[in-house]
This record gives C-alpha cells, structure tokens and sequence, in this order.
C-alpha cells in the first residue's frame, strides 16, 4: 500500500500530479486552420467525463441482463440500487455513513491542523525545521497502515486509534504541499515587505499564509482522498459500525450487492470531498484562475 | 572623484559618505559619495556591474547582508520602485496600493493615488489582468501613497516597451513636479535620464566619474542640441564613444 507515500507529494514546487488534470484548463483554444491538420485536440465534448462511467453501465446492465455475469460476481445494477434502498429504509445505510463521515472528519481536522501548524513552525524557521521536517520526513517514509499495529497497542482498536490513523496519513500532504510553497515564495516579495515596512504578523499574513494557499490546497487534495483510504483500512481491520465494517460483514456472508453498495458509497464521498475542496481551492485562487480563464 | 557638495536649499535629504561595499573580494562600492538635495531628480547611468544597483540597495536598507562601511543618512520616508512591479498576486491593486499601510484613511489615500496614476476604476482588478505598464503606474501609486521624501527607483521603466516607456516618462515627471519627493532613478538609458533628471550621475568602478548639472528647460526635446551634447558627454563617460553631432 504504498499509496499512503504518493511520490507526487513530493513535487518539489507547485506542481500537480497527473490526476489533477481538472486544475489546468487548456491555454489555448484550437484555431482552425482550414486543410491543414490540427495538432491539438478538438473540442471538448460536453459532460464527457460521464460518458465512460455511463458505458460501463450499460455494458454492466446488458450481461446481467444477458445472463452473462453470475449476479454472485457481481449484482445486477437495479438489485444493487433495490439493496441500497432497503438499507436506508431499515435506518442502516445512514448509521454507517454517518460513523464513517464523522471519523473521516475528524481525522482529516486534525490531520489538517497539526500538519498546517508544523508547516508553518518548520517553515518559518530555521530552528522549526531542524526540529520537525526529519521527523516528519521519517514518518512519510513509512507507510501509515504499517503503523496500525503499534497504534492499536497505544489507543486500543476504539475510535481513538482510528482517528490517529486518519490524521498521521492526512498531515503528510498537508505538510509537504505547504511547507514547500511557502520556501517557494519569492524572495522578491520578502523584499517588497521590507521596503514597505511591514511588521512580522503582517507579512506572515498578507505575504506568506496567501503565498503559501496554493500548496495547502494540493495538499488539502492529497489529503482528503488519503482520508478515504485509511478510513477503509481502519474500518476493516476492526470495527462494529461504519462503511468498511458492513462491507467485511457482507464478505463473510457473501451478499455482494451489499458490497456494491458500500464501494458505491466511498465513490460518491471521495468525488463530493474533492469536489468540495476545489470549489474553495477555485474560489480562495481566483487570482490565479483569472489567468487560466 | 566628482562629488556633489551640497544644494542651496539647505540641508540633503540623503548623504552619503566613503561607502564601500564589497562581495567576496570584489569591491562594488569604493569610497563612494553623494548627496541628494530636497525634491531634486537625480539620475544614476552606469555600465552593467558598475555598482548602481548596489548603490540603490544600500540606500532602500535591503543590503543587511553585504559587508560594507561608510556614512549613509536616508530619510524614514522613502519608497522603492523596482524593475518588476512586484505587486503580490493575490491582492487586488487597491490591497497592493496600500500594503503595509498603517492609516485609518488608507483606502482614500489609495484611490487617490491611482486616480492620479490614470488607473481610477480598476481598484478590484487583480494584477494579472493588468499590462505591464499598468501594473508598473500601480507599482508607482503604491510609492506615492506613502508620501515619500526620497523615491528610489531600480531601472523602473526597463521592462516596458518603447511607447509605454515614454508615457511613463510623462507621468513619472508629472508626478514629482506635484509631490516633490527626492528621486534617485538608476537606469541604463541615457536620453530617460536626460529627459528626466534635474541632474545625472555616471557611476563606473564603484565611484562617480561624471556629475552634469541638465540645464535644459522642460519638457525636454531630444533633438535640441545641448541634450545631444550632454548626451554625447555622458556616453563618453560611460565609454561609449559617439561621431559628432548633426546640426539640427
């Protein structure tokens, strides 16, 4: 599971990893250049980031229809959507998205919090990062769930633990994106706020911390989907409530639409808390996404 | 060593003396001195490497860093209008106007500013969607809100174009006639420091060679014949020898 170390965490500036393709609109529009053949690619198709999910759907529904895939591999779609709806109906798909949502939450405030605040201290000074950037490098060096057998001997395997695990695996990005786009500030602006005579408080917060909000975003990104993924883990690998613990019951019983379901449920929470996290990365860098209009 | 000793109008607003600079073992500042009189434009030329900018620097207090002694008396008003506009992206022009601005009438003060500036109205604009000229009269207004006594500027118009470059010449002279600030204005050009300045200095091997008091009535024409003559002068002392002048 090497997914908790993302190399692409590791861009030394602002840069975005290959899954991020949203974030960079294309410079140019293509000119039409007559006989000539275009380089570019045409134009986009509109809503085609659904076509492909809405294919698979069809090719899905077509061999349950057909026969052609056992429903003990996988459900017909209207089952899998009939067992949804008899599980919110029993009151059971909501008790379980809500402890999985509130542990994700809780995880990822923490994660965010301690991970901002190390960024800040190590980034600030020379003195911070001495103290904290190896320790925090050492901890990107192992895997966070390599680390769930100790932590279940410190915190039990209650909500704690689960928590902990959340937040280790969340502060990683949170402190790398940061911590990096904060030394990449240029030193022409540390400069700027001299000549202008601004005090300490006031350059850390008009020139740094806005300075600095382009990494925290990519970070806050990583973060989240890493959130998602100890979550899964964590809920696994022991648990009585939660997405993951109704999906490992349902293993043992063999009921795979209940699985469905739950894989289902993580799609729809990872795309809504991505979503939700560029809608205020779009907003808070409107300054820059001028540009890309 | 050619030093200005002096104004009439009482005591210079910057004095410098002996100031020696160095990086490694390359002394960029040797003995310099130099004074700047209140409200008077002076112009620093000077070849790449001749030490001006350093000058500039040590002048702004951004050389904390730089071995070096000397006298240097600046006053606490003084503002630095550099190359780039250096506006922080993320703020918006009036926010960059009035950065760091500790006044309870900041924002009035910054509008006014860029009304006098010609940019009234584009105070919510972000600094992306200015042009550089733009972004440059922004860069202006942001040192003239702070109403400065000494206005230092690094080769300010260097990264604009040919035309740009001459309007903001127009304004640049326009708006020290109305503010008075002293201004120290390093450049390459020798007609922009001709045209601007009330006197230039050349700058070579870390001292001043050349101090030529422009006694040419404004607005200033580039085809006069005494523009062409100290023109002719200042690039003799900057080692660029030039054929005679035509008769205009």
């Amino acid at each position: 599971m090497n997914a908790f170390s993302h190399p692409a965490a590791v861009a030394p500036t602002i840069g975005y990893a290959s899954d991020e393709r949203a974030l960079i609109p294309p410079a140019v529009k293509p000119r039409k250049t007559g006989t000539r053949r275009r380089l570019a690619l045409g134009r986009a198709i509109p809503f085609g980031a659904l076509i492909g999910p809405a294919l698979l759907l069809v090719v899905w529904s077509i061999g349950s229809v057909a026969g052609l895939i056992d429903p003990r591999t996988l459900p017909a779609p209207w089952s899998v959507v009939g067992t949804a709806v008899d599980l919110i109906a029993e009151g059971k798909l909501q008790g379980h998205l809500m402890t999985s949502a509130w542990r994700a939450a809780q995880g990822l405030v923490f994660g965010v919090l301690i991970g901002t605040v190390l960024a800040l201290i190590s980034g600030l000074s020379r003195l911070g990062e001495a103290i904290i950037d190896g320790p925090v490098q050492i901890k990107r060096a192992i895997p966070t769930l390599a680390l769930i057998p100790l932590l279940m001997l410190w915190f039990g395997i209650g909500e704690g633990m689960k928590v902990t695990t959340i937040a280790l695996a969340v502060l990683i990005p949170i402190y790398i994106q940061t911590h990096s786009s904060l030394r990449s500030i240029d030193s022409r602006y540390v400069e700027l706020a001299q000549t202008l005579r601004m005090g300490y408080g006031e350059f850390i917060r008009e020139v740094i911390l806005p300075g600095a909000l382009p990494g925290f975003f990519l970070g806050l990104r990583f973060a989240v989907t890493y959130a998602w993924l100890s979550l899964v883990v964590v809920e696994q690998v022991n648990a009585t409530s939660g997405i993951g613990y109704m999906i490992d019951l349902a293993r043992n019983y063999g009921q795979t639409d209940i699985v469905i379901v739950g894989l289902v449920l993580y799609a729809l929470l990872g795309l809504a808390s991505d979503g939700i996290v560029s809608f205020f990365q779009e907003r808070s860098l409107s300054w820059r996404r001028t540009l890309a209009d | 060593m050619a030093s200005h000793l002096g104004g009439l109008s009482g005591a210079p607003v910057v004095r410098v003396e002996s100031l020696i600079r160095s990086f490694g073992s390359r002394t960029i500042l040797d003995g310099l001195s130099l004074d700047i009189d209140k409200g008077e434009f002076v112009a620093l030329l000077g070849r790449s490497g001749s030490g001006k900018s350093t000058l500039l620097r040590a002048l702004a207090d951004l050389d904390d860093k730089v071995p070096g002694s000397g006298r240097l008396e600046t006053p606490d008003k003084k503002s630095v209008v550099f190359q780039d506009a250096r506006l922080l992206p993320w703020k918006r022009v009036l926010e960059n106007v009035i950065l760091g601005l500790d006044l309870p009438d900041a924002a009035k003060r910054g509008r006014a500013a860029l009304e006098e500036v010609g940019l009234g109205g584009r105070e919510n604009a972000w600094p992306v969607e200015l042009s550089g000229g733009e972004q440059q009269r922004v860069a202006l207004a942001r040192s003239l809100v702070r109403d400065p006594e000494l206005l230092l500027a690094d080769e300010p118009f260097g990264a604009l174009d040919a035309l740009t470059r001459l309007r903001m010449h127009d304004l640049l002279r326009q708006l020290c006639a109305r503010h008075q600030p002293a201004v120290l204005l390093v450049t390459h050009d020798v007609d922009e420091a001709v045209t601007l300045a009330d006197r230039v200095l050349v700058i070579d091997k870390g001292g001043i060679v050349a101090d030529i008091a422009i006694d040419i009535p404004t607005p200033r024409d580039h085809g006069d014949r005494r523009f062409g003559e100290i023109r002719s002068e200042l690039l003799r002392h900057l080692g660029v020898e030039t054929k005679p002048v035509l008769p205009v």
